[in-house]
């Protein structure tokens, strides 16, 4: 303690001290349902990403004398489709597309939206008044309605359904950033940083963006399982991806039609995007608890 | 503005002489908007017309109930709100003015410290981070800028080595507030604002933090603008006081003159309203009941009339000016019954004819 001044001092233990990630890490280890949600989520990624390593047979391949085979059959272990085309094969690679679809509209709108609601919300008066106002016009559609309409207005296809999805998920991240972005504007730290003479863009990008950025993260992970579902609605629909293309939500809609015939085999696509979703759902709220400081 | 007289000549720049503060004629008016279009319906009088000095190497107490506008004066003075009018002169130089100091100058010069220990650093920056802010956004290279926060951290009675990297939610409320004071003393200012600064804290944590105060004070050659609720408080640590009722100054004056000799009955119903030590000296009666009037529709005349056991007509009709009392202890009070001839059954009758009541409005 050499370095106390004063008189009157409580001396200090050393204690080593953590950062705010490196705590925010030791609390998602203990966290076994975030954990098996990563490891399932992590799975699935880099089997997408390295699907033509990974699966079995092309997954275009089609034959006549093999369709719809049970899961379990030699050679297919989750059956063929409608057209004997190996159905692991199609899952392993039509989640390239399926999670394409589902997190690059998060991640579009993550970054429109949290720009917009920093702006909205820091300085506020008519700017936030604009940029509010145009975001409720979103709001009153349901966001499927939304989703389907802004698509069936561009035309179908993977850019489009993107963007589509993207203006549907914009309206939500700016609401959640403007909303922080408000309470943690209105903290004395920030009038602090006002008082010592900062600027505002060194505020925001010192004082401001580290806060916001963290809850409005959580809540966007928790958008990518809708964006998942919406994605492959849309594709359902014939707006997303068109065939032959593997993708959960347009197999889901191919095999439809026998789920008479094999209903185990047609309920697959549904399964992946129903494990797909709810692990970025848990993983969302196992996140939201670990960075949840003020302990 | 009957106590510029009691200040110094405005025109003399620099020198012992030059208070380092002087605020004339401050005022903020809140607007309160309504109606289907949210236009202004009505505005609140958060700081009405106050003017003061701080001389150079005083503190300056600043006392008044919750919502009489001590800490709106704070942030106008720090111009985190930007006064409706008057001027802040800081050594001579006009802040925000031609020619005069720019506002980010006066920043470096004048500090705060917030009452909220917690809200007033940021979560995601370390204690180091937090205190370096400051001279860096002033131009201060990065490891001159750390090498200070260091020094400040040791000033204030922290180990450097043990806090640099730590993060606000590992602290404790006292040592939060030692953090802020380091932070604001990070850019060398000149004058420090204290606004309810050691209300949050425990008894014994806030007699430390005020040692620390007077230790930083001397041996930083500081002045303070020191704002509390707590009458004790701001007689331990103030050379003069200022008692501010309604967004009003009300009375200044030295401690021993309002803590010894109070003018005004606001100034005597707060100081009677401080519990007693001594169980012989028990009060009775409140001093002072109800709530102050609102503030969107202050009284007329004196603000204070209509909580005030010797109100009379002339109170309603009149402002009182703050009006020298005594010049020795520059003590100033704004009641009527101090102003010779003011119509007062208290007040001395008048001296002279010409210096009768002067009808003030609502700016004086």
């Amino acid at each position: 303690m050499a370095e106390t001044t004063l008189p009157g001092m409580v001396p200090d233990t050393p204690v080593a001290s953590r950062g705010y990630w490196s705590s925010v890490f030791r609390r998602l280890r203990g966290d076994w349902v975030t954990i098996f949600c990563l490891v399932v989520l992590l799975a699935i990624i880099l089997s997408a990403v390295f699907a033509p390593w990974v699966a079995p047979v092309d997954p275009y391949k089609t034959s006549v004398i093999r369709r719809l085979k049970d899961i379990g059959t030699p050679g297919f272990p989750l059956g063929t489709d409608e057209l004997g085309r190996d159905m692991l094969s199609r899952l392993i690679y039509g989640g390239r597309l399926s999670l394409l679809m589902g997190i690059t509209p998060v991640i579009n709108a993550l970054v429109i939206g949290s720009l917009l609601g920093i702006v909205a919300g820091f300085v506020g008066g008519k700017v936030n008044m604009v940029i509010m106002r145009t975001v409720d016009v979103f709001y009153a559609f349901p966001s499927v309605l939304l989703a389907i309409a802004i698509s069936g207005a561009l035309g179908a296809g993977l850019v489009n359904s993107i963007v589509s999805l993207t203006i549907v998920f914009v309206p939500p991240i700016t609401r959640v950033a403007e909303s922080v972005t408000t309470s943690v504007r209105n903290l004395d730290f920030v009038e602090a940083a006002r008082a010592s003479g900062a600027g505002s863009w060194t505020i925001i990008r010192v004082h401001v963006l580290g806060n916001v950025l963290g809850p409005v993260f959580v809540f966007a992970t928790g958008l990518i399982s809708v964006s998942i579902i919406l994605a492959s609605g849309l594709s359902f629909l014939g707006l997303g991806v068109r065939p032959p293309e593997p993708e959960w939500g347009l197999m889901l809609n191919t095999l439809r039609q026998s789920i008479y015939v094999n209903p185990w085999v047609c309920a697959l696509p549904g399964l992946m995007i129903f494990i797909t979703s709810i692990c970025f759902n848990m993983m969302s709220d196992g996140l939201r608890a670990a960075m949840d400081v003020r302990a | 503005m009957a106590y510029a007289a009691i200040g110094r000549d405005p025109r003399d720049r620099g020198g012992e002489a030059q208070p380092l503060l002087m605020v004339k004629g401050l005022l903020k008016y809140f607007p309160v908007l309504g109606g289907v279009l949210n236009r202004k319906v009505a505005s609140v009088q958060a700081v009405d017309d106050v003017s003061f000095e701080v001389a150079k190497g005083e503190t300056l107490g600043v006392v008044g109930e919750s919502g009489c506008g001590k800490s709106t004066t704070a942030r106008l003075l720090m111009r985190l709100i930007e006064p409706d009018a008057g001027s802040v002169i800081f050594d001579g130089e006009g802040v925000g003015e031609q020619h005069g100091l720019s506002v980010r100058d006066m920043r470096r010069s004048m500090q705060m410290v917030f009452q909220d220990s917690y809200a007033s650093l940021n979560p995601r920056l370390t204690i180091e981070e937090t205190i370096a802010f400051g001279p860096r956004v002033h131009g201060v290279s990065g490891k001159e800028a750390r090498d200070r926060a260091r020094a400040l951290l040791g000033k204030v009675g922290l180990d450097p080595n043990l806090f640099v990297r730590r993060y606000p939610h590992e602290l404790s409320g006292g040592q939060r507030q030692r953090i802020n004071i380091a932070r604001a003393l990070a850019l060398e200012p000149r004058l420090v604002i204290f606004d309810e600064a050691v209300s949050a804290l425990d008894k014994s944590v806030e007699a430390q933090v005020l040692n620390l105060l007077n230790d930083l004070k001397r041996d930083m050659s500081l002045t303070y603008i020191f704002i509390s609720h707590d009458l004790n408080v701001v007689r331990y640590i103030s050379d003069r006081v200022l008692v501010m009722y309604l967004g009003k100054v009300v009375e200044t004056g030295t401690v021993e003159a309002i803590y010894g000799n109070p003018r005004h009955p606001y100034t005597r119903a707060l100081l009677s309203s401080m519990p007693s030590m001594d169980p012989a000296q028990r009060t009775t009666a409140p001093a002072l009941t109800g709530d102050p009037p609102n503030p969107i529709n202050p009284p007329s005349g004196c603000r204070f009339r209509t909580r005030c056991a010797f109100a009379e007509g002339v109170c309603a009709m009149v402002e009182p000016r703050l009006e020298i009392v005594a010049d020795a202890e520059r003590h100033a009070a704004a009641c009527h019954m101090e102003i010779a001839g003011s119509g007062h059954s208290k007040a001395i009758p008048q001296l002279a004819p010409q210096i009768g009541p002067q009808i003030t409005g609502a700016v004086a």
